[in-house]
């Protein structure tokens, strides 16, 4: 188990005030001008060797990410980071606390990050319903502009800095990057082709780099600590630490923040207060928020959470939103009911994913009343076949893997409640 | 993207208070100056709050005015954003999360409770006319399930007993504190603890 002292947010429960003083008291915006003296490149060159992957869902290296914005700004073209707070798949809850606990951590962050990719502009996009957390980040961006971190010359550093919140308004879409520059310049939530990529072409047609929440506000602690502490946690190519929310069939439901790689099973029964009704009740795991196949009772047994031993098991680490389901729920109609998710959610571009969405949940619910014929469950994975990689974004994915993982997992208990 | 209720009654026009065109000024400063359509959501926002929780369609045509874009370009945003009511709510406006990990903590029995409480029909106001409630998607409070939004605010870790008690506290005016009903700070665990324990 990782220890207290090598814990980022040693505020995660909001135990001591989200202000300034007391933010700077737990060690935030500590020697911030020595980092940022070192420079540009080393400050990329260290989120590079630490290996931090993004902790939005899709896991690509920061550093790598950064290092794709433009050396020089153009006249005319300002860049700009934005960072994703629009938290909404389902089984993750752990933006929220950094923004509500831990919101300098966020904002030390953004600094660092907007220097390093040479923007002086920084938007947060919240989601909509979070509306207390917004001004909770709303009063902390306040502190730190009255002590003189944002703003000219932030925290003594020579860079400027404005951070401005945009508040969405219930569309999950707009957790996808392109949706939410959409979404910021006035528009409706629909995802753009790409390329170009938001680096090179993003918010207003700039160079922008989009990150999440906990990806920036791990960033200062990685620069006074070292790439190589936290690089020490977890395996190769998945280090650090990581928070996991664990929701669902668990006696004590929580967030907390482990070592990347942790066993599943260690994080249910130590952190969480293991499965409702003990460990052999538990009948499946979603591991990485709704988008990701659910994992069955054997798989949990070792699986070890992280990126690459998810995508070994068919599934994925996502969000590391964890929804424990027991035995005394009935698989089809918990997965139906993520489709049903997904097919309000759709943006309705692409033909595959606004039908097929639909698609899946009214197949799944037939299945679920018994209404449906054997040959349906066939049809069905047909169906998520013709949305998977035949739409504009990642969403036709996170859509048709879920119900994949549960044809893949529990095609039997499907089978059961079909006419033969 | 989902169907929107859009009001049969609707009020002639709509312009901002004096304090809500002060608010404006300030969100406009949030954006370069020829990109003031960023603020379509803002507005629609302020709208809302000032119109006791729905913007009619002639707030809608104000804020295009307002942003000088074409009115269809601010009524798109309007409909395909979930959190943009076209039609009266309740001055208790619930929205009860029914995705997984909320449904298999028990959201259903929340649902139901709506119905004995404030009206049989998700969407439609009470008889006092006082609240309403809609079925909504994960609000990103998992480990706190089952939860609601109530306006502004969310109620965590709820049970048969304490949603009874939230929703019978329309009638006086009285809400609980809001937040876990279960007397959880955030997102710690309940009991047995094992991080972030001072010495």
């Amino acid at each position: 188990m990782l220890k207290d002292k090598d814990r980022i947010f040693t505020n995660l429960y909001g135990d001591d005030s989200f202000d300034l003083n007391s933010s700077i008291k737990r060690g935030d915006w500590k020697d911030i001008k020595e980092i940022t003296n070192k420079g540009k490149d080393w400050i990329i060159d260290q989120i590079k060797k630490s290996e931090l992957r993004g902790r939005g869902g899709a896991g690509f290296p920061t550093g790598v990410k950064w290092s794709f914005a433009p050396k020089e700004v153009k006249e005319g073209r300002p860049h700009y980071l934005v960072i994703n707070a629009d938290e909404s798949e389902p089984g993750t809850c752990k933006d929220r606390d950094i923004i509500r606990y831990e919101p300098q951590k966020l904002i030390e962050g953004c600094l660092i990050a907007s220097y390093a990719v040479s923007a002086n502009t920084c938007y947060v996009y919240i989601r909509g319903e979070y509306v207390n957390e917004g001004k909770i980040l709303q009063q902390a961006i306040d502190q730190a502009y009255e002590k003189g971190y944002l703003g000219k010359n932030a925290a003594g550093t020579g860079w400027d800095l404005d951070m401005y919140i945009h508040f969405g308004a219930g569309a999950y879409i707009c957790g996808e990057e392109t949706a939410l520059l959409e979404s910021l310049e006035g528009n409706k939530g629909q995802p753009r082709l790409k390329p170009p990529f938001p680096a090179l072409v993003g918010l207003y047609g700039c160079p922008t780099i989009v990150n999440n929440v906990e990806t920036v506000a791990v960033v200062p602690t990685i620069l006074r600590r070292g790439a190589d502490w936290f690089a020490s946690f977890g395996r190769p190519k998945n280090r650090g630490t990581k928070i996991f929310c664990i929701s669902g069939n668990v006696n004590n439901p929580c967030n907390v923040e482990e070592e990347m790689s942790i066993p599943l099973k260690d994080l249910i029964e130590k952190h969480a207060g293991g499965v409702t009704g003990g460990w052999d009740n538990l009948q499946a795991v979603i591991p990485g928020g709704s988008s990701m196949p659910l994992l069955p009772k054997r798989v949990c047994e070792t699986i070890l959470m992280d990126f690459d031993s998810l995508i070994e098991a068919k599934s994925g680490l996502g969000t590391a939103g964890i929804v424990v389901i027991d035995k005394s729920q009935d698989i089809v109609k918990c997965i139906s009911r993520i489709a049903r998710f997904y097919k309000h959610e759709s943006c309705g571009q692409c033909t595959p994913c606004r039908e097929g969405s639909g698609w899946m949940w009214r197949m799944l619910e037939r299945i679920g009343r018994g209404e449906a014929d054997i040959e349906e469950i066939d049809m069905l994975m047909d169906v998520t076949k013709q949305i998977e990689g035949h739409t504009i974004c990642a969403f036709g994915e996170g859509s048709s893997w879920p119900v994949q993982g549960l044809l893949r997992h529990f095609r039997k208990e499907m089978e059961e409640k079909c006419n033969a | 993207m989902s169907g929107k209720h859009i009001a049969k009654e609707q009020p002639k026009s709509f312009i901002f208070s004096e304090i809500n065109l002060k608010k404006k000024d300030e969100i406009l400063k949030k954006y370069p100056e020829q990109r003031k359509k960023s603020a379509v959501m803002p507005l629609l926002y302020l709208a809302q709050k000032q119109n006791d929780g729905w913007i009619p369609l002639a707030g809608i045509q104000y804020i295009a005015d307002l942003l000088e874009v074409p009115y269809i370009k601010v009524f798109e945003v309007a409909t395909f954003y979930t959190m943009y009511n076209l039609a009266p709510v309740g001055k208790y406006f619930v929205q009860v999360c029914t995705t997984t990990p909320c449904m298999i903590r028990g959201s259903g029995k929340i649902v139901d409770m709506c119905k004995k409480y404030i009206s049989e029909k998700e969407g439609h106001l009470s008889e006092d006319k006082k609240s309403s409630w809609i079925e909504v998607e994960c609000l990103g409070a998992c480990v706190n399930a089952p939860m609601i939004q109530i306006n502004d605010d969310y109620y965590e870790d709820l049970d048969e007993q304490s949603a009874k008690k939230i929703f019978q506290s329309f009638n006086d005016d009285s809400l609980p504190s809001i937040g876990s009903q279960k007397g959880r700070k955030g997102s710690e665990p309940i009991r047995d603890r094992l991080t972030l324990i001072k010495n």
